[in-house]
């Protein structure tokens, strides 16, 4: 860990980082924004709900909430899979709820009841991503399909985990400083952050993985909104659906 | 063909999870199409030369016209959630039989041509050059799939394989690496109007037939009508229908069920066939030109409603795609749902009392019933979530006097696939369908040791003929498949329709 050991330099970090989080920060929302809208503009030329499926857009749209907060589907693929995976995914939804308070002042209070649960939504988190590395490595069907993305994934958001639980626990930061420094850079304002190791590390690998969100799995997020097999109601008989596209080959007379 | 060892059927309860065999079925290639085949669909003959670029052209074209594949293609997290339920994996063990294993033979192209990172850092997500050898194992496993969507109903993002593999397919057909089955068969719907290429005047023959044989059975004059303009229902239903067994006996079960009631029908010789293999390959304009057939006929034999026999995919085509590639249907009865199951068909005159069946007919069979992947996964029937469970039962339940149900995870929305759907009905890929049977077996022998199970009904033509072949080679009388129709022709009480 180099940075530490420049003394002087912490000026260059400061200008660094904020340098770092305007790119990822520019990358994540426009490479999510391209994504969003090429699975927008692309038509659903058919009806291809999985049934049974709701019969109406207000059944459909609570299929998908479903799957987004229960992980209804996975839920009947595989128990395991899915403690596995709601570890990981409410760990870290609670672990992100509890740092809005350093882009916010006043800090929500839903934030600040949140508080308390970090670490244990922390240590959950990183149960979670072990248990998933784990199956990766040692079930045979698992690692057939594993490539090498899918463990660095896993690793990278292991690093995050651990360099954060790391400030938490061990090394403790200037998180009133590092705040400063958040609302700072929301102001176009480049302010002071705390060179330490392990908060460089985590700031980092959490840049790395904003950048590489819209280019790879974590496409899923977005993605589970518009999959037709889950938002599409079962009405193909009551409404007829026909995609631009079709409408236009219709109209030719072909 | 080379001998193959029928599996060895396992206790449905303890679910085997088989272990990996690479490559076990490899060398299952169904026969390519020829030129004649191809180009009568308006697909190149045979594989061209820059067939790479025009691969990449085509999943361009696909990738902006569907969405399902677009966003299917992006969210995998091969998390392995349905690693574990194609039944051709259950049954070979080939890893690329997985079904993220096979969605990735396409990703991997996709990839490499459609994304930032495959272009970049290909060797790190996956990506590939689309080689010949890539292209054969697309064929070989992109026709291994029998598009039954049981693994889109575990995926938590709702990932349907069976999108993949009619793109695939589709991608294919367009470079010159056309699969014969389907398109001969496709070929023969334009030509001849069905899949078995039974032209009008012999269709006629054989319907005659037909009712002489129920005039035999029943004294009653039970007609087969077919092109009369003016019915009040047009029945389409799967060329098999015709004179295949268990089929026939169906079709005369919907004979009956006309008769009794009193509706006035007819079967059409322009659309002869329900089957719509134009899904199994994935094209939207064959879907469309033979849905269209069925439009004409209504049209012209100005029928006022439209009726479809038990068939699964074509009543997957039929509930799912026709409002859309053949509509709108507002030329018909709007008091009645465009198309009909001929199993709502009777189920509603079953319960209105229009109909009614003596279960005593059906004495010493003991049912259970096989629900078809895409009439499960796909459709419904009735006016309810799960209609198509219930209808079925309910209707077999009218007919026999003891109904048994199939082990629950293998039944309803998670039943598995007979094996032979989604274009895999052909002789050459005997090996896949017996060893991808295997799941829906192990689920029958366990009610046939536990209860005794005589028959297994089915609503599918597909699935008729599939279990047909390959009940015997896992020591099963090929004649326990029975038509839903057939247990309710034989229940139905005719002559004393008040």
């Amino acid at each position: 860990m180099g940075l530490r050991s420049i003394p002087g330099e912490h000026g260059n970090v400061n200008t660094v980082f904020a340098i770092l989080y305007a790119v990822a920060t520019v990358v994540l929302v426009a490479g999510l924004g391209f994504k969003i809208a090429q699975y927008a503009r692309t038509p659903a030329p058919l009806k291809i709900p999985t049934t049974p499926a709701p019969l109406t857009p207000a059944g459909a749209a609570f299929r998908v909430a479903r799957e987004v907060v229960v992980f209804e589907s996975l839920f009947k693929a595989n128990k395991a899979l899915w403690i596995f995976a709601a570890l990981f995914h409410f760990g870290l939804f609670v672990v992100l709820a509890r740092h809005v308070r350093y882009f916010q002042e006043p800090v929500n209070v839903v934030i600040q009841l949140v508080q308390p649960f970090g670490l244990y939504a922390g240590l959950a988190m990183m149960a979670g991503l072990g248990l998933l590395l784990l199956r990766r490595i040692v079930v045979p069907r698992i690692a057939y399909i594993t490539g090498p993305s899918d463990i660095l994934m896993l690793l990278l958001l292991l690093g995050i985990g651990a360099s954060g639980l790391a400030m938490k626990g061990a090394v403790h930061t200037d998180i009133v400083a590092v705040k400063a420094f958040f609302l700072g850079l929301m102001a176009f304002e480049i302010r002071a952050l705390p060179a330490e190791p392990p908060l460089l590390v985590h700031l980092a690998l959490v840049a790395v993985l904003m950048i590489v969100f819209p280019f790879s799995k974590l496409l899923h997020v977005p993605g589970v909104f518009f999959s037709p097999t889950r938002n599409q109601c079962d009405n193909p008989r009551e409404k007829r659906h026909l995609a631009p596209w079709a409408a236009k080959l219709e109209a030719g007379g072909n | 063909m080379a001998a193959f060892e029928t599996p060895v059927l396992g206790n449905v309860e303890e679910r085997p999870i088989p272990a990996l065999v690479p490559n076990a079925t490899n060398d299952l290639k169904c026969f390519v199409a020829a030129p004649a085949h191809q180009e009568a669909l308006g697909f190149p003959g045979e594989l061209v030369p820059d067939w790479q670029a025009k691969a990449k052209a085509r999943m361009g074209d696909l990738l902006s016209k569907y969405r399902s594949l677009q966003v299917f293609m992006d969210s995998c997290v091969k998390c392995g959630a349905c690693t574990d339920k194609c039944h051709y994996f259950i049954g070979t063990g080939d890893p690329k039989n997985m079904p993220v294993a096979r969605q990735d033979l396409f990703r991997s192209v996709y990839r490499k041509w459609f994304t930032p990172a495959g272009k970049m850092v290909p060797g790190l997500v996956g990506a590939k050059e689309f080689t010949r050898d890539l292209l054969d194992d697309w064929y070989n496993y992109f026709h291994q799939c029998s598009q039954c969507r049981r693994c889109s109903l575990y995926c938590p993002y709702g990932i349907d394989t069976a999108e993949v593999s009619m793109a695939a397919r589709e991608i294919m057909d367009s470079i010159g690496l056309g699969q014969k089955y389907c398109n001969e068969i496709i070929g023969k719907v334009h030509r001849i109007g069905n899949n078995l290429g039974l032209p009008g005047p012999a269709l006629e023959d054989t319907l005659l037939g037909l009712e002489e044989d129920m005039q035999a059975e029943t004294g009653l004059d039970i007609k087969i009508p077919i092109d009369v303009e003016g019915a009040e229902v047009l029945l389409v239903t799967p060329s098999a229908d015709f004179f295949a067994e268990p089929h026939v006996l169906g079709l005369m079960g919907y004979a009956k069920v006309f008769h009794a009631a009193g509706i006035s029908w007819t079967v059409s010789t322009k659309a002869s066939e329900a089957g719509n293999f134009g899904m199994f390959i994935g094209n939207y304009d064959q879907l469309r030109k033979i849905a269209g057939r069925v439009r004409t006929a209504a049209q012209e034999l100005k029928v006022k409603r439209l009726v479809f026999g038990e068939c699964g995919h074509a009543w997957r085509v039929a509930y799912s795609f026709l409002n859309t590639v053949a509509g709108p249907w507002d030329f018909l009865d709007p008091r009645y749902p465009v198309p009909q199951h001929i199993l709502e068909f009777t189920y509603n005159l079953i319960k209105d009392k229009a109909i009614r069946l003596d279960k005593s007919a059906n004495a010493g069979k003991i049912l259970t019933v096989h629900d078809s992947c895409n009439i499960a996964r796909g459709s419904r029937m009735g006016d309810f979530p799960g209609g198509q469970f219930h209808i079925p039962r309910e209707v077999i339940k009218a007919a026999v006097p003891t109904f048994v149900d199939m082990h629950k995870d293998t039944i309803c929305e998670k039943t598995f696939c007979c094996g032979g759907g989604g274009g895999l009905l052909t002789d050459e890929l005997l090996e896949i369908r017996v060893k991808g049977a295997r799941p829906r077996m192990e689920a029958l022998k366990q009610v046939v040791d536990d209860h005794k199970v005589t028959h297994m009904a089915s609503m599918c033509a597909i699935c008729k003929a599939q279990f047909t072949k390959v009940l015997p080679a896992y020591g099963f009388d090929r004649e326990m498949v029975v038509s839903v129709h057939q247990l309710v022709g034989d229940a139905l009480l005719l002559g004393n329709n008040d």
